[in-house]
């Protein structure tokens, strides 16, 4: 027996759509099958990981504000992977806006008006443009593999914003803590409703419909499908793929920088060395389960939201780790991109080929 | 002072160049394998679980390289079997490698190691200088040694190495001469595996024995741009491996002598080091096209 795939004349319309939901339904299964294997009841475990969550307003808030950020690195991602160009460096780029942002309430800390906050929104996408720019530059110019830069560079903002929050950041009434000074007023993100949903969660939802307008009202979007398509044919367009990887991590790099900017100044309210539970990383997986399309990935982003919740909620109820969650993440990004080969392939299970067809072969 | 150095340069290097050889065979056969790092801190976490429940490092190397192999053979179902994006998979592999590690290693937070025997030979390991240097290593350092040049050999001077090569050049033409494409790459996959996961066990069986959450810390990575920066020639690599160590110890080394250099930019050191080398083997595009396997990275659906 062995898996044969055979070409569909045209694209699986059908699958296009239902394969984000076949992975997820596969990965809840596994989840279940992995629950058993721990001794857990499969039914409770899975009732715990992703049905609580809904189950409460302050689960559903929690949520909320968790798919935020994941939402808006995620639509950036979206379209710098439609146009084929591998950034994978958006915790970085989440942690430099982080950092450009919180210098405004950080070393201007008697400032407090609105335009404080517009500065720090300002700052913190401008942070994660130029850290996003580093590896489109040395790509264009140099023609060094955007991936791996893009991921060293991941490692590089983690210590500088250690560096930070331990030396001349450090806040100097703060017991030695590793922490900057609290942010407070207009140094924070406006709440909405009761408390803990801000309005970074309305700027991430119009953000990601704009670009669904780009992506399918305009030539810029129409510019960035052809070049990950076709690069050939973009070329005789008209279309420089140089332009494109700049702009693509300008754009990518820029909305990580404002969600990390958007995270300290609402949910951690200072600046520490820890911001992040990896947001940048699983934005990929939302940019895939959302099908790269930038309405598709604001449902994605609340399908992973729902993980790390459920984690946090099955340490507690389960007594399993809270690393459960990272495993179910990335088994749903295998199940995604497996899913996806049903758009363009018919998988068949053929027996034994008969002798004569295998010497063809 | 020197001796020290250089013994503390080997260790970083080793695990550099298991990984980055290994990926180096997988490459030369057109797939890009992104789950470098995945397979590495699984080989880690694996090497050090087993280790610790047997008492035998040996067991552990054993152990890493399987755990290598296995996330490699996920990978290669999924890139070869159903044809999935190669860099979206290669991702994939490492963010499940991460999770799964820790999710597995947690119980091994704080427990104290096995730590892999160091070669003693009688009257040679003794001799001064040269003596630890050249006969007081563990065997997996030999063992990086000797796969650097069993791998330059079997790739360039044997029918096997010009096959995988064939397929990872031009490999609708390698198919039509009746080559098996895929059952080559699932080959060179699964090679790249045990090497990843070997380079990942010496980390928790030599480098330090101890289990720590994400402990390759991105050395995956930096095997990735190792592959680049040696123009996939292996014995390219193994001078990168041992060039990058060798700048990162310094770089510690001078954090010991107290410059007053924040230790967050000498930790930043090698991620800084390895953008350094692909800009500059990058630029020389002479080098890169001569030698860059042209089926890198596209999958291959036989038509039928």
């Amino acid at each position: 027996m062995r898996i044969e795939l055979e070409k569909r004349p045209e694209r699986a319309e059908i699958f296009a759509w239902a394969s984000p939901l076949i992975a997820v339904a596969l990965t809840v299964v596994t989840g279940g099958l992995i629950f058993a294997l721990a001794g857990i009841n499969p039914l409770k475990g899975l009732y715990v990981f992703f049905i609580e969550p809904f189950t409460s307003l302050w689960s559903i808030e929690e949520l909320i504000v968790k798919a935020t950020p994941l939402v808006l690195i995620g639509v950036g991602l979206s379209i710098a992977y439609r146009a084929n160009v591998w950034n994978i460096g958006a915790e970085g780029q989440f942690t430099m806006g982080a950092i450009f942002g919180a210098a405004v309430p950080i070393l201007l800390n008697g400032w407090n008006d609105p335009s404080t906050l517009v500065a720090m929104l300002v700052l913190g996408t401008i942070g994660g443009m130029v850290w996003g720019a580093i590896p489109a530059l040395l790509k264009v110019r140099f023609g060094a593999n955007e991936i791996l830069t893009s991921l060293m560079l991941v490692y590089v903002s983690q210590l500088l914003l250690d560096w930070l929050v331990r030396g001349i950041w450090r806040d100097p009434k703060g017991f030695n803590f590793p922490k900057s000074v609290g942010f407070d007023g207009w140094q924070t993100m406006p709440v909405i409703g009761d408390g803990r949903v801000n309005l970074g969660t309305a700027i991430a939802l119009v953000i990601a419909v704009l670009l669904a307008v780009l992506m399918s009202r305009t030539l810029k979007g129409f510019e960035v499908r052809v070049l990950g398509q076709a690069p050939r044919a973009g070329r005789f367009a008209g279309f420089s793929s140089e332009r494109m990887v700049v702009f693509a991590f300008l754009l990518s790099g820029g909305l990580a920088g404002l969600a990390g900017i958007m995270e300290v100044a609402s949910t951690i309210g200072q600046l520490q060395p820890n911001i992040s539970p990896g947001y940048g990383f699983t934005a990929i997986i939302v940019a895939f389960l959302g099908r790269l399309n930038p309405i598709g990935v604001i449902f994605a982003g609340i399908v992973l939201a729902v993980s790390y919740l459920g984690g946090e909620a099955a340490q507690v109820g389960l007594g399993i780790s809270d690393k459960t969650a990272r495993v179910f993440q990335g088994i749903l990004l295998f199940y995604i991109l497996a899913c996806d080969t049903l758009i363009l392939y018919r998988i068949r299970l053929v027996g034994r080929a008969p002798a004569e067809a295998r010497a063809h072969a | 002072m020197l001796e020290a150095t250089i013994l503390t340069i080997i260790t970083a290097a080793t695990p550099l160049l298991l990984a980055a050889i290994g990926e180096l065979v997988t490459e030369r056969s057109g797939v890009l394998n992104l789950g470098v790092e995945g397979m590495m801190v699984m080989g880690a976490v694996a090497g050090f679980g087993v280790a610790l429940m047997t008492g035998s490092a040996l067991l552990g190397v054993v152990a890493a390289a399987l755990a290598g192999m296995a996330l490699a053979l996920l990978f290669a179902v999924l890139t070869q079997t159903l044809v999935t994006n190669q860099v979206a998979t290669g991702l994939a592999l490492t963010l499940f490698g991460i999770g799964l590690s820790g999710l597995a290693g947690e119980r091994f937070v704080g427990q104290p190691g096995v730590r892999l025997q160091k070669l003693d030979i009688p009257g040679l390991t003794d001799l001064p200088y040269v003596g630890k240097i050249l006969f007081g290593q563990d065997i997996l350092v030999y063992f990086s040694v000797v796969l650097v040049l069993v791998v330059g050999h079997v790739l360039f001077r044997t029918r096997i190495g010009l096959v995988l090569r064939a397929v990872g050049d031009n490999h609708g033409s390698a198919h039509a001469l009746g080559y098996r494409v895929i059952a080559v790459r699932y080959g060179a996959i699964l090679f790249g595996g045990a090497a990843s996961g070997l380079g990942g066990g010496y980390l928790s069986l030599a480098y330090t024995p101890q289990w720590v959450e994400n402990m390759t810390a991105g050395r995956g990575w930096i095997a990735l741009a190792l592959v680049v920066f040696a123009s996939w020639l292996p014995w390219r690599a193994m001078v990168g491996a041992y060039l990058f160590a060798t700048v990162t110890i310094l770089g510690f080394a001078a954090q010991g002598m107290g410059l007053g250099i924040p230790a967050q930019f000498l930790s930043s050191l090698p991620y800084l080091v390895t953008i350094l080398a692909l800009v500059i083997i990058s630029k020389n595009r002479l080098v890169m096209r001569a030698n860059t396997p042209a089926c890198l990275g596209q999958s291959f659906v036989p038509d039928r």
